[in-house]
């Protein structure tokens, strides 16, 4: 018997294959929205207050008059979330390579886990509050301080490295650690050597997953590290932040300062973009084409 | 990273060297590409010293994935400097055997494994044995090719060498060497600051041989070394294990029963985590004493 044509698509499977497609579309749809939306107010409302003296003046609490510019904020904010970051990713990926390489299955590995999923999920404010508690009402090193604000910020982002650290160290495969294995090598000469340099791209994104989260937080902020204006570059004493600056400023009635925040917030959102840009660069050149 | 290549008068020498034997006018029609088939593994480089391997006895070996008992008391002698295939179906614990040899296989959670594992007079599960001399001495090559993919193909070589901490001075020298012992240095030389990643199927087995032998161990372990490759690829691994064997002890799994006929000096066939039979590879093909090995090798089971 000779082939003559092929089944036609029948027309309630073309109406239901476009009624799908048009569904899933516009679920797309609505989910860009607000992500464009916030991005068009940003640069709206934030881009005509940036100007030189913007970057380059510390915000000076006054109402009327010359009210400065947020260097503070930025200076404060980067050292911060630095130092939040020096503490948290190698912590964390230290305890990823623990559950990973040493603890696996076992059920301290498990607890471990348990617990850190657990503190992805405990509220910023908690941090700041335990910080609180437990470091400036007890007068250690000084009352706000900015690096008190940093092991607040270290808490909120530890859990994230764990778990980003952890997926990113199991996609090594494990034919590669076998293979160092077989060739004789110490454990820690297979994690140093052929673990970490092969998830290290993927560690530079959980990580700064991480910093990026680190950088928006206010809440912990409030309780360590409280507010200054002037330019501080000392971590042992107030500081000033972008998240907190600009919590101030958007409660104030004055409209000028109200514009300030709002450039201040398109600030935060570029200089997380920044470090973006620049670790992914870093995370391409260290691996081999 | 990599020091740039010099040409040493040794180097030059070992290039110059052509073999026009009957075998490769006779393999340029199986359709290798010229530039494949100009090396011949050059074994010399490695210092052969006839009948320098050493024997695998292997008693009363038992071996367990938590509660699965993986295998049951194996008993195998691996002669030196001889060709040991190890067929049977999969499951039957070949690479749980072979895995055994380097103890490897006590990487896996939940694994252990009970018996003797003796290399010459030295054991390998002894107390107080660092697990790192035995793998040293003990090398393997995997079935996927697995070179390092953050490393360059000179670095992969020398993974062996530096993951074991050894400074040597003599790191490109035996980089080179290794190279030449499995007939990739006319195809890699230009390129060794390349990534291994870069290389073909083929070319990363060897590249993966050269990383063992790299190390000068005492014996190479192989688990289906050429599943992965394509037939001419394989030819090229299994002339490399017949040049290797004047060196090196070396059992080789494998699930292809014509590999095995024609690498093997003997073979070992296992069944349900047992030894069957362990014969004379010809033996084994034509006359086996056993009737489930017959049916095995006659392709009436597994």
């Amino acid at each position: 018997m000779s082939l003559t044509e092929f089944a036609p698509i029948s027309p309630a499977r073309r109406r239901r294959n476009q009624l799908m497609r048009g569904v899933l579309m516009a679920g797309t749809i609505v989910a860009l929205i607000p992500l464009v939306l916030v991005i068009y107010y940003l640069i709206h409302k934030g881009a005509g207050s940036l100007n030189e003296k913007f970057f380059t003046t510390d915000p000076t609490g006054n109402f009327f008059g010359n009210q400065g510019g947020v260097r503070s904020a930025i200076l404060g904010s980067l050292e911060i979330v630095g130092l939040a970051s020096l503490i948290a990713i190698p912590t964390g990926i230290g305890v990823a390579l623990f559950l990973t390489e040493y603890g696996k299955q076992t059920r301290f590995a498990n607890v471990v886990r348990y617990f850190v999923d657990v503190m992805t999920g405990v509220p910023s404010i908690v941090f700041g509050l335990f910080i609180y508690i437990v470091l400036v009402t007890s007068h250690i090193g000084g009352n706000f301080t900015g690096w008190k604000g940093s092991v607040a910020l270290s808490l909120l982002m530890l859990p994230v490295v764990v778990r980003a650290a952890e997926v990113v160290l199991l996609l090594v495969p494990s034919a590669l650690r076998e293979a160092a294995l077989a060739l004789g090598a110490p454990r820690w000469r297979v994690i140093s050597k052929v673990v970490l340099p092969t998830a290290l791209p993927g560690l530079m994104t959980g990580s700064l997953l991480a910093v990026a989260r680190g950088m928006g937080e206010t809440a912990p902020l409030l309780f360590t590290v409280s507010v200054a204006f002037g330019a501080t570059a000392n971590l042992g004493a107030q500081m000033n932040t972008l998240p907190v600056q600009i919590f101030n400023d958007i409660g104030s009635p004055n409209t000028t300062l109200n514009n300030r925040a709002w450039g201040a917030a398109l600030t935060l959102v570029a200089l997380v973009l920044i470090i973006n840009l620049i670790a992914r660069a870093v995370a391409r050149r260290s691996r081999m084409a | 990273m990599i020091p740039p290549e010099t040409n040493t008068p040794d180097a030059i020498s070992k290039e110059n060297v052509t073999q026009p034997t009957a075998e490769t006018t006779e393999m340029s029609t199986t359709g290798r590409s010229p530039d494949e088939e100009r090396e011949r593994p050059d074994l010399s480089a490695l210092g052969v010293r006839e009948g320098a391997g050493h024997t695998v006895n292997v008693a009363g070996l038992h071996a367990y994935y938590g509660d699965q008992h993986a295998l049951r008391g194996i008993d195998i002698c691996f002669p030196a400097n001889e060709v040991t295939a190890i067929i049977g179906p999969s499951g039957c614990g070949k690479s749980t055997m072979v895995r055994c040899i380097n103890r490897l296989h006590e990487e896996i959670p939940g694994a252990r494994a009970e018996g003797s594992v003796k290399l010459d007079d030295l054991d390998v599960y002894g107390s107080g044995v660092d697990v790192t001399s035995v793998r040293r001495m003990i090398g393997m090559v995997f079935q996927k090719p697995n070179p390092f993919p953050t490393m360059s193909i000179f670095d992969n070589v020398a993974a062996g060498l530096k993951l074991t901490g050894a400074k040597r001075e003599d790191l490109r020298e035996r980089v080179h060497r290794a190279l030449r012992a499995v007939g990739l240095w006319g195809e890699v030389k230009s390129r060794l600051g390349e990534a291994g990643t870069g290389l073909s199927g083929g070319q990363q087995q060897r590249l993966c041989i050269a990383r063992t032998i790299a190390v000068e161990p005492e014996v190479i372990l192989m688990d289906e070394p050429c599943s992965a490759l394509d037939p001419i690829a394989t030819l090229r691994v299994e002339e490399l294990i017949d040049e290797l064997k004047e060196r090196y002890t070396i059992m080789v799994v494998t699930h292809n029963m014509q590999q095995a006929a024609r690498v093997a000096n003997s073979t070992v066939f296992m069944l349900d985590g047992e030894v069957i039979e362990h014969a004379p590879t010809n033996q084994i093909f034509t006359n086996p004493k056993d009737e489930r090995t017959e049916r095995y090798v006659t392709g009436k089971f597994g």
